[in-house]
């Protein structure tokens, strides 16, 4: 692996503060054990909450300096980024395609009510259970009754991001329930005692040296061990996540799923998915309960034409992703005889009350945002603190979680707004607008408490812009400043402006301005 | 021969503030540009600035000043030119929805009308003048930097490889990587200056690595950004706006 | 004062988010600019399905008449160096005669088989529903030539027979023609070449869970 390090370092790139610890190393904790009262039965993850993170500028400092990760996410999110662009640009109506897709999430989102009583209506039809749940705390309650029914104290589950949303597995665990991840990435995640960084790929921050370490590691103390001789090819590392999780799905009599799509038609519920893990899980056992966020739903099937032609193309940047998986409530016979749909709302509506930001809830999860984001390629999920990280994230999760803490405040700002994100969504969501719209958020509450500097700065650069005379002759101070300091170019600034000079240098205005120039020439 | 106009109409320039004030030069350039093209320039003092630092760090309010100085001083001009994807971008993303939030009527018509005649230069020279050889000579290697706002917001496709394909003299590298972000980013270079500076040095580096004299853009904020790098790093590359190169006769700079 | 639901209070949320929805009708009020089922032009529909469905690394055959799918059958068996074949209840029997000459034990899934039983089995043969050209993809639709869903999940090679009138262009077409199936409550499985993973360094590795060698034969 050297072909993803070339020219990593920039020029004159001072900058970069401390190297952080392990590339996948959760931010402000190690890898210590949550405080428990009973003997944990899955790897524990790192201590903390993901809402009590530091703000984004903190985490990412931390993190930019990180070789390792640079070199594992740099090589991620361009390989993914070029296949994304190659198989997009073969479809000859994508354009077309992706406007159906923002416009079908836009119905969907208007009547969400009625599509809502639509779906609940046709599991029930089909010999589904459904549960609504307001929050995290209501669905995770359901869950593990619906589980300690079965008499079981283990599930498998399927990658699924409103089960970290919810952190079902830490709830489960600390209900006596083990819930053993199956995606690959997932497992690595898990048994790294870890985070995920990316919703698509969790473990892009780890490479394949590290994934071997922690499947010698851990893996013979949760299951099947890692064959001793196991070396880094991706190949037989995979044999070994086969290996392991074969005894756990023909063991399971409970899996739980999120879904990628709900057709409110015909209450069928569909997961798209690449490695088999999530046909076993749907397959195997007798029980499936399926945790759905309330917008993740298409009106009718036919949607689904549209739908899956952009989210394998956009996320995985395959024409079709290996499988895809759709049920109808129970099928007599054929898999499990027992299906349970949780609806979760968890903040959603609260996204949808706001006519500017509800368009975040587009979002099909393709992650396609977060590989075009030269933000987060230098930084990786973790700077986000949040399950959904890069520029989804940064919209999605304040309005998700409501904006009261600092990390939340931080995340609209996380962006340059250059618009690489919206140009590859394939539901046209409107990030920089969006990124944008919070931000006045944000301000407007801050304006309401405190004063500030930056509040006071704004007010008078505002002042100054508004009349354009006024304006000029201000501009000639700038003028003054460089005849003052004599000097073309600055090395060291004070306050914020500091920022700048810590990495560049800060050209001086000129001596004249082009209005002095047009007054001296045209006036 | 350099191409002729279709028209030469009246225009009235929109400097924007840095340019006015940090980078005179590309302005100037403008002018003496569209002069040559046989158009006449007016320059309105009441215009200030686009309001983008304003608005993209959430201060709808503040900016709302920038945007009732931009309609008193080009409503009625039938081509406002800005030397500036960004900054255009800005009047013409940004303003009809600062005034919508105002809550005045009169604002929000105006800016429609006033935004419906508002050009990126390179916009205004393909698309109004319809004009690719517009009679310059640059005699040197470049490398060019598509800055995000010209590229996805104004959305100037070919048109600046199309004004610079008939400069003479002009060699043109492409930069690695030529359409992912400087980190400038307006605030962001402040707010988050970790991630900033490291997406700048990096910018700088795939500039430097071209072998080019100059690295040339639509956006002088941009080369604000990258030039700081570059003249930290002491290295010889120099940043020029294309206003300048087209700007540049038999003379060179 | 009665409690109420997680239901009801979910929906008044929706219901207060949405005020700004004055039109009830969800297609007066959002349409949406997209003609359904509607194929894309493509020339050469079977040549570009076995060569999006080659690009999976899944091996294509063709068999050019029904009296010779036996025999390539046969041969898929035994390249995969098969000694077990689990057969839905309702494919063609005259199928797995060769197989049978063979010596290989051929298992039909009547009654179903237990999942342990299963994994122990590796080979399975079964119909299809539909083929999507543009993507390479095979949907099943689990009627009785196809099976339950585990018999084509848990054997380590699945061989799969596809006739040319299944093929259709693209994913439009094909969700299209298996809407029925799904209004039928039918479960439905899009196969698009063996499983694969990409979760280290991006680097595609086929075979994970699901069954890692994929033949597809196309009959007539």
């Amino acid at each position: 692996m050297s072909d993803n390090r070339d020219k990593e370092q920039g020029l004159g790139n001072e900058s970069s503060a401390g190297a952080g610890g392990g590339a996948g190393a959760g931010l402000g904790v190690g890898t210590g054990t949550v405080a428990s009262t009973h003997q944990r039965r899955t790897p524990a993850p790192p201590a903390g909450r993901l809402i009590d993170s530091p703000p984004f500028p903190a985490a990412a400092a931390r993190l930019i300096g990180n070789q390792t990760l640079r070199a594992n996410m740099r090589h991620a999110t361009h390989t993914i980024r070029a296949k994304r662009a190659k198989v997009a640009a073969e479809l000859p109506n994508w354009e077309q395609l992706r406007q159906a897709g923002a416009q079908i999430k836009d119905r969907l989102g208007r009547h969400l009510d009625y599509y809502l009583e639509q779906l609940e209506a046709n599991l029930i039809a089909n010999g589904a259970q459904v549960h609504w749940a307001a929050d995290a705390d209501e669905a995770n309650r359901i869950i593990i009754e619906l589980v300690k029914a079965q008499d079981v104290d283990e599930v498998v589950k399927i990658k699924s991001m409103v089960t970290q949303e919810i952190e079902m597995n830490e709830a489960l665990e600390a209900a006596g329930i083990a819930a053993w991840e199956t995606d690959l990435a997932e497992l690595i995640v898990q048994l790294g005692h870890d985070r995920p960084s990316n919703i698509l790929v969790p473990a892009i921050h780890r490479n394949r040296d590290e994934v071997r370490e922690i499947f010698l590691r851990e893996m013979k103390l949760y299951g099947k061990p890692a064959p001793e001789d196991l070396d880094n090819e991706p190949a037989h590392l995979a044999a070994a996540a086969r290996a392991h999780l074969r005894e756990k799905f023909l063991r399971a009599k409970v899996a739980i799923s999120g879904a990628n799509f709900c057709v409110a038609d015909t209450g069928t519920l569909v997961i798209v998915e690449s490695e088999g893990n999530g046909r076993m899980c749907l397959t195997l056992p007798d029980v499936l309960i399926s945790v759905t966020g309330i917008e993740k739903l298409v009106p009718t099937v036919e949607d689904l034409e549209v739908m899956l032609q952009l989210l394998p193309r956009s996320s995985t940047g395959e024409r079709m992703n290996p499988y895809t998986s759709m049920w109808t409530g129970v099928t007599p016979g054929d898999g499990p005889q027992e299906v349970h749909v949780v609806l979760l709302d968890n903040g959603r509506s609260r996204v949808l009350a706001d006519p500017e930001g509800r368009a975040a809830l587009r979002c099909i999860r393709c992650a396609a945002c977060m590989h075009s984001c030269p933000v987060y390629e230098r930084v990786g999920g973790h700077a986000y603190g949040s399950v959904y990280p890069g520029p989804i994230g940064a919209i999605l999760s304040p309005q998700l979680r409501g904006i009261n803490d600092a990390v939340d405040k931080s995340l609209p700002f996380a962006s340059t707004l250059c618009g690489a994100c919206a140009e590859v969504c394939p539901v046209k969501i409107p990030i920089p607008d969006i990124l944008v719209h919070l931000r006045h958020r944000i301000v407007e509450e801050v304006k309401r408490k405190h004063l500030g500097l930056e509040r006071f700065l704004m007010g008078v650069a505002g002042w100054a812009m508004a009349r354009g005379r006024r304006f000029g002759r201000l501009g000639k101070l700038a003028g003054v400043a460089r005849r003052l300091t004599g000097r073309e170019y600055l090395r060291r600034l004070p306050g914020p402006a500091h920022n700048w000079t810590r990495a560049r240098d800060l050209r001086m205005p000129p001596k004249q301005s082009f209005r002095s120039w047009w007054k001296k020439e045209h006036g | 021969m350099p191409d002729k106009p279709k028209i030469t109409p009246k225009v009235a320039i929109f400097a924007t503030c840095i340019n006015d004030v940090m980078f005179p030069e590309t302005v100037i350039a403008t002018v003496q540009l569209l002069e040559r093209l046989g158009c006449t320039v007016e320059f309105p003092v009441e215009q200030s600035c686009c309001g983008q630092m304003f608005t993209n760090t959430g201060y709808f309010r503040e900016g709302l000043g920038c945007v009732r100085s931009y309609v008193e001083a080009f409503s009625g001009y039938e081509y406002i030119v800005g030397p500036s994807g960004s900054c255009v971008t800005a009047v013409r993303d940004q303003h009809p929805m600062l005034a919508a939030q105002s809550g005045d009527a009169g604002l929000a018509a105006a800016v429609d009308d006033v935004v419906r005649h508002s050009y990126e230069l390179t916009e205004f020279l393909c698309d109004v003048l319809e004009v690719e050889d517009v009679g310059a000579v640059f005699a040197h290697k470049v490398t060019y930097h598509l800055t995000c706002h010209s590229l996805r917001f104004a959305r100037l496709g070919e048109r600046p490889l199309r004004l610079m394909s008939k400069v003479r003299g002009l060699e043109l590298i492409e930069l690695e990587g030529f359409d992912q972000c400087c980190g400038f980013g307006g605030t962001f270079c402040v707010k988050n200056p970790d991630v900033s500076a490291d997406m700048a040095s990096c910018k700088a580096g795939y500039a430097v690595d071209t072998g080019a004299e100059y690295l040339v853009s639509l956006d002088n904020a941009c080369l604000l950004n990258i030039g700081g790098v570059l003249h930290r790093a002491g290295s010889s590359l120099k940043p020029i706006h294309l206003a300048e190169i087209l700007a540049c006769g038999e003379g060179g700079l | 004062m009665a409690e109420t639901t997680g239901k009801e209070r979910i929906l008044a949320a929706v219901r207060a988010a949405l005020s700004d929805v004055t039109v009830d009708d969800p297609v007066l009020d959002s349409p949406i600019d997209w003609q359904y089922g509607q194929a894309t032009a493509v020339e050469q529909v079977l040549a570009l399905f076995i060569e999006r469905v080659e690009d999976y690394k899944a091996v294509v055959l063709s068999a050019a008449t029904a009296a010779e799918i036996p025999q390539l059958i046969a041969d898929c068996l035994q390249q995969a160096q098969a000694t077990t074949v689990v057969v839905p209840p309702g494919l063609e029997p005259a199928w797995t005669t060769t197989a049978e000459l063979d010596g290989l034990r051929i298992l039909r899934d009547d009654p179903p088989l237990d999942k342990l039983e299963l994994d122990g089995v590796s080979a399975v043969i079964t119909a299809a529903a539909v083929g999507m050209a543009e993507t390479g993809t095979i949907a099943l639709d689990h009627r009785a030539d196809q099976g339950r869903r585990i018999i084509s999940l848990l054997p380590d090679t699945h061989i799969c027979i596809i006739r040319r009138d299944q093929i259709c262009t693209d994913v439009p077409q094909a969700t299209a023609r298996l809407a029925a199936a799904i209004r039928d409550k039918q479960p439905i499985t899009w196969i698009s070449g063996p499983s694969a993973t990409s979760d280290i360094e991006l680097s595609r590795v086929e075979g994970v869970h699901g069954p890692r060698n994929l033949y597809v034969l196309i009959a007539p």
